[in-house]
């Protein structure tokens, strides 16, 4: 009925998330990664405010999506008050028991699986220092 | 249906993004976030809808599993416009304004 407004909102907090978190960032860090056992490469880390973005685009681009699902199904429409389950107080209830059940989920699942990402990236952003390391104790 | 076609182009997005696109400033990431996001999405609603209908989710008649499929290619039709206007309008390359400046 309306699910796809949770991850909707979602992604409007993000996106302000990472704006600010942007605006707040000074320097972005570099990690110097050794690539063939002799020349060391300078790479620069993934900002927080970037890794925000990519959550920002999941939920923008799955909502937007979604949206049209719903505008295919006569479920959202062009006038006032965009959503048809609006115009009975039924549907407007059972609208906000989907959207507290099917999209918090959805916006759930999005987030846990950028939460993978995240965990993925910060590992490989660790191997690389320690690798660094490493080669520098060894010299 | 609407998930299975979303799945097929967030693969397909994905592996041409990894087989170098990422390098050529195409935008294709957008691409794949887009489709993943959505197909996300489209999997907790499966998975609720599976849970109030049980196995006959897996069993649509012809006719919904037509619709589906036409809003799957719908969905994905979708996505490739707003990825086109994206990059026309970003216009990474240049080559936009080099059309537009040529005489």
């Amino acid at each position: 009925m309306a699910c796809f407004i949770v991850p909707a909102a979602e992604a409007v907090i993000v996106s302000v998330a990472s704006k600010l978190t942007a605006s707040n960032e000074k320097e972005i860090e570099t990690v110097n990664v050794e690539l063939d056992g002799e020349n060391v490469e300078a790479v620069k880390k993934v900002p927080f405010s970037r890794k925000l973005k990519w959550l920002s685009n999941l939920l923008w681009g799955g909502s937007g999506l979604l949206a049209f699902e719903h505008v295919w199904h006569g479920e959202v429409t062009p006038w006032f008050p965009f959503l048809t389950a609006a115009n009975d107080s039924a549907d407007l209830l059972s609208m906000f028991q989907e959207m507290s059940t099917v999209g918090v989920t959805m916006a759930a699942i999005v987030t846990a699986v950028w939460g993978v990402f995240l965990a993925v990236s910060s590992s490989a952003e660790k191997k690389a220092s320690n690798g660094l390391l490493s080669a520098e104790k060894g010299r | 249906m609407t998930l299975l076609v979303t799945v097929f182009a967030a693969v397909i997005s994905t592996v041409v993004w990894y087989a170098g696109a990422y390098k050529s400033g195409m935008k294709v990431g957008m691409l794949c976030f887009m489709y993943w996001g959505a197909s996300l999405m489209w999997l907790a609603d499966a998975v609720f809808e599976y849970a109030e209908t049980g196995a006959e989710f897996f069993t649509p008649s012809a006719a919904e599993m037509l619709n589906d499929f036409y809003l799957g290619l719908s969905v994905v039709a979708l996505g490739l416009v707003i990825w086109v206007a994206v990059l026309l309008i970003k216009d990474p390359k240049g080559v936009v304004k080099a059309a537009i400046l040529r005489k």
